[in-house]
């Protein structure tokens, strides 16, 4: 039972909150001879294409350099990493491999892919009347997505198996509209800065992970 | 419980194979139109799926769900998808889906030496087959 993040879009699509909650390590560190057995290739990064094994997938990326991280493609003295890998006097070496964690620029286009997403789901359906997307089942996690009225939308990441999310996607609603909407400084659809929002919402999501439900917000009763 | 639709996409986009059962909403785009619509929606959902996804994904996306429809996709490592629409009640249908591939498609378009693999499938015999292969399933009524 594990809630990993919480995303909250406005009427256009626009990202103006996001929280990890639980963000799962997955990084592995390996000694290679020369020539190395895994492919990378990456304009910005490098990623591996080719060659899975000892814990290393496609798709991650290159992290570290003998304990030295890679910011890019360089390391912090300006070097490439590319050109370091392909030298064979600087074998063996210890490369860690991992995934990279989203960067806010690519959650703002995340969040707006999902719109449009949301929108096509109705379009395509097969019965009248139907809503957008509100569940999306991947093999490893699933993704609720609850809109309001005004239309919002309240994006959870969670476990499969993670129960009562629809009760706790409406009980974030509740605390968007008391400690965001209540702020005097909060302008409508931008991004939420409210440390009382925060707070309050990572207390609900411990709550719900721990037991499965939660109880009532005490600082309003 | 109800079966809607079908839809079979090869690797590049072509819609090779559309059929519905029991859908209520007529489409206001032309069959092609959607298709394209469908194929784009599920092309992005993959992507989508593999950035935001937690972990490193295998099978990545399986399914969404609206208030009156259940999505299922399944593809092969060949890139050919399989796309079911059914009511919001049933279960994963993962399996049933990989069966269509296995002992309907394969069985009777791909061992079909007139059949080409990048057009729309034009055989009888694959039509009713997967028809009754359908019809005769406990979700479909």
């Amino acid at each position: 039972m594990v809630i990993f993040s919480v995303y909250v879009l406005n009427r256009a699509g626009g990202l103006i909150y996001h929280y990890d909650h639980h963000t799962p390590k997955s990084e592995v560190e390996k000694t290679f001879s020369y020539p190395l057995d895994i492919t990378l290739r990456g304009d910005d990064k490098l990623e591996v294409i080719f060659g899975e094994g000892g814990g290393i997938k496609v798709g991650h990326c290159l992290i570290a350099i003998n304990g030295e991280p890679v910011v890019g493609r360089k390391l912090p003295d300006g070097r490439d990493a590319s050109e370091i890998l392909s030298n064979p006097d600087n074998f063996p070496i210890n490369l860690k491999f991992g995934r990279l964690k989203l960067k806010t620029n690519e959650r703002i286009m995340l969040a707006s892919m999902f719109h449009p997403l949301f929108a096509i789901a109705v379009k395509l359906s097969p019965e009248l009347r139907s809503s957008g997307i509100e569940v999306l089942e991947a093999d490893c996690f699933k993704l609720h997505c609850f809109q309001s009225q005004t239309g919002l939308k309240f994006i959870l990441l969670t476990d499969p198996k993670q129960m009562n999310t629809e009760g706790l996607l409406r009980k974030i609603y509740e605390l968007y509209g008391d400690f965001a909407l209540k702020n005097p400084f909060y302008s409508l659809d931008m991004p939420i800065r409210c440390e009382l929002f925060d707070t309050n919402l990572q207390r609900i999501l411990d709550q719900t992970e721990r037991s499965g439900l939660y109880s009532s917000n005490p600082s309003l009763s | 419980m109800t079966i809607y639709n079908m839809y079979i996409f090869d690797r590049n986009g072509t819609c090779l194979y559309y059929e519905e059962w029991n859908r209520t909403k007529k489409s206001d785009m032309s069959h092609e139109q959607e298709f394209k619509l469908m194929y784009g929606m599920l092309y992005s959902i993959k992507s989508f799926v593999a950035r935001i996804s937690p972990f490193d994904s295998k099978d990545g996306f399986c399914s969404y769900t609206t208030s009156k429809y259940k999505l299922h996709f399944y593809e092969t490592p060949t890139g050919l998808k399989l796309i079911m629409n059914t009511d919001i009640n049933t279960n994963n249908a993962r399996d049933t889906l990989q069966d269509i591939y296995s002992k309907v498609y394969v069985e009777y378009v791909v061992k079909n030496p007139l059949c080409k693999l990048d057009e729309p499938i034009q055989s009888e015999l694959f039509k009713t087959k997967l028809d009754a292969y359908i019809k005769g399933l406990p979700a479909y009524n």
